[in-house]
């Protein structure tokens, strides 16, 4: 089964078993958004309000519906943040009133598609208190976060990939005792993490993998810091934006929990153009050897600065 | 167009008779007495919040509480008098706003974003306009009515013209209010838009009135609106205090309160209404007496 059939599967078993509602605008259009909406009960299809829609939601969440809710392109979250940051995550620790909305923000990138609509924006949601933030990229991930949602009472910002949605393999994290590096990825940097390790293997290198699935609240799997304090070195990867990003924020927890340097590599500072030599999306795994033989050359030379 | 006769109608309170006329004083007129004890700490100190007082406005509250009961409420800042008329406790929106425990949100909420869970009365987090879709989201997914109220600014917010044609094409068992005192802050409408809301939610198929806030004339709107949901009231209003705080901008207006209390009089019921408001202000006084006093 694929990442696209899960959701699917998850969606209708909610949508028809559960009273749940899925909102969201164009959902059953063009492919129904990757195959990942089923053709049941209880779809809203809103009328083109990026601003008002998401208080749809957050008013169905007030009355006990669970909703789904669903942003084609993680870009447009600009403007579809409001009542989710404002009202969704801060009802409990304000009212005691929890809101709980499954925020399906769908990132996209390549073929074009210019500075909006592509990207992922999840870091920016990891700021506001009361908002989880996960970036499933496998089917059983994509299961643990909804259970997690249904056994919680959060809204929660589920950050997912379109690449993803044809994968239906799951990952494991990737440990060995005599690793230069150990990389800790996140959304479509696993991916491409995964095809720069075969590039490091050909140069001589061998990098820990580990596969990062919540964003917020961020707990360290114990391999990864005992990995990180054998390696000394670290290098995070994801498909966001470095400043002030995930990336760098896990890069600055992990630093602090061991005694690894541990580094960001995330989307670059500048905006990404339509133009296939203007794009800026996931570090390729071209990019992130690059970056890892760098990284491991300047330990061994006794330089810990970044590349 | 502004005035206190907007949309009159003749003879309403006689025909909604003088035990209505009472409920509304009552819920009005403690409103006005509670208010006043928020003013009064406030000027004492008691707390240094921003405070958002409804008075000039508490006869809208009083006569919402009493033609929508049942429903589950929306509000924005300046909602001191609609938790009180649709029954939240008193005590517990003093402590709010002495920043307590035992305050309406546990002190997380201050004047403006007010709840009241016994009341159905839903929190508002300060963003003007957002209550309108998240209403009209409660309303979509319960099927059961809701009320929300937004003032002559915050209509202009980009969430109100798309709830208001959700509303209409899904026919939402909504009541909307813009209680319009025409003031954003001190900017007035007709420095911000050459547009009305009413005519908005009209031109999208909403049964819309532009009336006074005059709350015979307003409970006969509802009472026809809540036959054919949704509805929307653009109700001129007049606020007596300053936007936050306790002072004054200017003369009013008008004076809604006299005006009505004025029209019950009329009715006879000066005798009664005068028992009810010694009632009202002992019950403010001793809700108020320990912290005052102190």
């Amino acid at each position: 089964m694929t990442l696209a059939e899960t959701i699917q599967d998850i969606t209708r078993n909610h949508l028809e078993n559960n009273n749940g509602l899925l909102f969201g605008q164009c959902v059953t259009a063009v492919g129904w958004i990757g195959g990942t909406v089923p053709d049941c009960k209880n779809i809203v299809e809103i009328p083109m309000t990026d601003v008002a829609g998401p208080g749809f939601a957050v008013g169905a969440a007030l009355m006990n519906r669970r909703p789904i809710f669903v942003v084609r392109y993680q870009g447009f979250m600009w403007y579809n943040c409001s009542s989710l940051v404002n009202y969704a995550a801060k009802s409990k620790q304000v009212w005691g009133v929890p809101v709980p909305v499954f925020i399906r923000s769908i990132g996209m990138e390549g073929n074009g598609i210019g500075h909006t609509a592509s990207s992922c924006l999840h870091s920016i949601f990891m700021h506001p208190p009361g908002l989880p933030v996960a970036v499933p990229m496998t089917p059983n991930e994509y299961r643990e976060v909804w259970n997690y949602f249904l056994e919680h009472d959060d809204p929660i910002y589920v950050s997912e990939h379109r690449k993803s949605f044809t994968n239906s393999e799951e990952f494991e994290d990737e440990v060995y005792e005599d690793a230069d590096i150990t990389i800790i990825a996140l959304s479509m940097g696993r991916m491409n993490a995964l095809e720069a390790k075969k590039i490091l293997n050909e140069k001589g290198i061998k990098a820990n993998l580990f596969h990062q699935l919540w964003l917020k609240p961020f707990k360290p799997k114990k391999d990864m810091l005992k990995a990180l304090n054998q390696t000394k070195l670290g290098l995070v990867v994801d498909s966001d934006f470095e400043i002030t990003g995930a990336s760098r924020s896990i890069a600055y927890e992990l630093m602090h929990q061991t005694d690894a340097s541990v580094h960001a590599l995330g989307l670059e500072d500048r905006v990404c153009g339509v133009a296939s030599h203007l794009e800026n999306i996931t570090p390729s795994p071209e990019k992130i050897a690059t970056i890892v033989v760098e990284l491991v050359s300047n330990v061994k030379r006794g330089h810990h600065s970044k590349v | 167009m502004r005035s206190a006769t907007l949309g009159h109608i003749p003879n309403l309170p006689e025909k909604f008779g003088e035990e209505f006329a009472l409920e509304l004083f009552k819920r009005a007129n403690f409103n006005r007495h509670f208010e006043y004890k928020v003013k009064e700490a406030a000027e004492k100190k008691l707390f240094t919040i921003p405070i958002y007082l409804s008075i000039g406005t508490e006869f809208n509250a009083a006569v919402f509480s009493m033609m929508l009961q049942g429903y589950k409420i929306f509000g924005q800042h300046r909602c001191h008098s609609i938790y009180l008329s649709f029954g939240g406790k008193p005590e517990a929106l003093r402590d709010e706003l002495l920043g307590l425990e035992t305050g309406c949100s546990r002190g997380m909420s201050g004047s403006n974003a007010i709840q009241a869970p016994e009341a159905n009365m839903f929190g508002h987090s300060g963003l003007m306009g957002e209550q309108v879709p998240i209403a009209c989201g409660a309303a979509f997914a319960s099927r059961e009515p809701c009320l929300t109220i937004c003032g002559d600014a915050s209509v202009e917010e980009d969430y109100i013209y798309p709830s208001l044609g959700w509303a209409a094409t899904e026919k939402l068992p909504m009541i909307f209010v813009c209680e319009d005192n025409d003031l954003s802050i001190l900017t007035k409408v007709s420095v911000r838009r050459n547009w009305s809301p009413a005519n908005v939610a009209a031109s999208m198929g909403i049964p819309a009135v532009d009336i006074a806030d005059d709350p015979w004339v307003i409970a006969y709107h509802l009472e026809t609106m809540k036959e054919n949901l949704p509805g929307f009231l653009n109700i001129r209003s007049v606020r007596h205090l300053w936007h936050a705080g306790t002072g004054v901008d200017d003369v009013p207006e008008w004076d809604r309160y006299q005006l009505t209390t004025a029209a019950m009089e009329k009715l006879g019921l000066k005798s009664k209404m005068s028992v009810i408001e010694d009632e009202n202000k002992e019950r403010a006084h001793a809700i108020w007496a320990d912290c005052l006093e102190d």
